[in-house]
């Protein structure tokens, strides 16, 4: 989940995400040596008393200063589109869940076997016990099976809505009628913190989402009684 | 593998390359059209439907419950606008 004053972006919990991250470092890296050379450059010549009234022309600057850049844009797009790439990866699911959207609460439904279907509701702030996260704990979790490739159909039943798991790196939208397919594994056991982020109305900030990843026999476990409460 | 099997051993929908891309919608409703379908059509030959449990299975995965409620009261009701 998010943390106080943070920054950058939270610890990935599926492979995407870590290449995503990395990715985002290489450039955000080439964004400050960029900055830094400009900058650089501006104080430098704002500062100087030299001056030199007769250049015209230098071929040798301008290939430099034209090949450099295209460089490091090839540089930077290499592992873009690899990554783009990957995340369009033919995936053989294990699980299929959908996320159905509501006015204001997310619903989902596991149905590969037995009907089991479920609303998730975020808990009020008033109802927290001590060491639950405020306007993101819900009263059910989405359970899933730890390192299994999951295919989560998201739609919607009312509104538009946008179902996103910032560790996981996904966020696909919700739209009615429409069944938006997302797929991800997680590489580790944990819970993992989302929010609606499609404006849906009043209380589109008090939808969130929870990813609980558990072994397989917690996961078996949990879905025998969550098909029996019901 | 026989149908039995293929039953046996399933998990999830697979990979339909049909529909490869991000809008599953067309997925999910061709094959509660081809379960249908099936079903009609064995039957009406006096043959047994049991490979049609495949297309339920699939879209029973893919299909919001909704969605599937709705279309079957509309088939009971003789509304259903997909041709079976």
């Amino acid at each position: 989940m998010a943390h106080p004053s943070q920054l950058g972006f939270q610890d990935a919990a599926s492979p995407i995400m870590e290449e995503l991250l990395h990715f985002h470092d290489h450039a955000l890296m080439i964004v400050f040596l960029i900055s830094t050379l400009v900058l650089y450059i501006i104080v430098a010549m704002v500062t100087t008393k030299l001056t030199n009234k007769f250049i015209l022309d230098s071929q040798e600057i301008e290939i430099i200063w034209t090949l450099l850049p295209a460089i490091i844009l090839i540089l930077i797009a290499l592992p873009s589109l690899r990554i783009l790439y990957l995340m369009d990866e033919i995936n053989d699911p294990h699980l299929t869940i959908k996320a159905m959207g509501h006015q204001w609460y997310w619903s989902y439904e596991y149905t590969d076997y037995e009907d089991l279907g479920f609303d998730s509701y975020m808990i009020p702030t008033q109802d927290l016990t001590p060491g639950q996260f405020r306007l993101l704990e819900t009263d059910h979790r989405m359970v899933i099976p730890v390192e299994s490739p999951i295919r989560v159909l998201v739609s919607a039943e009312d509104v538009l809505h946008s179902w996103a798991v910032p560790s996981l790196g996904v966020k696909m939208d919700a739209v009615p009628g429409r069944l938006n397919q997302t797929a991800f594994i997680t590489s580790r056991p944990g819970v993992f913190y989302g929010q609606c982020s499609e404006i849906c109305g009043a209380n589109h900030s008090f939808m969130p989402i929870v990813v609980e990843a558990v072994p397989l026999e917690y996961f078996e476990n949990w879905s025998f009684l969550m098909l029996q409460d019901a | 593998m026989s149908h039995e099997e293929k039953l046996k051993n399933y998990r999830t929908a697979p990979f339909d390359a049909r529909f490869p891309n991000t809008n599953q919608t067309r997925n999910c409703y061709q094959n509660y059209l081809d379960y249908h379908r099936c079903n009609k059509a064995l039957t009406a030959k006096d043959k047994d439907p049991a490979p049609c449990e495949w297309y339920h299975r699939v879209y029973k995965s893919l299909c919001p419950i909704a969605w599937v409620q709705k279309w079957d009261d509309q088939l009971e009701a003789g509304t259903f606008p997909g041709k079976i």
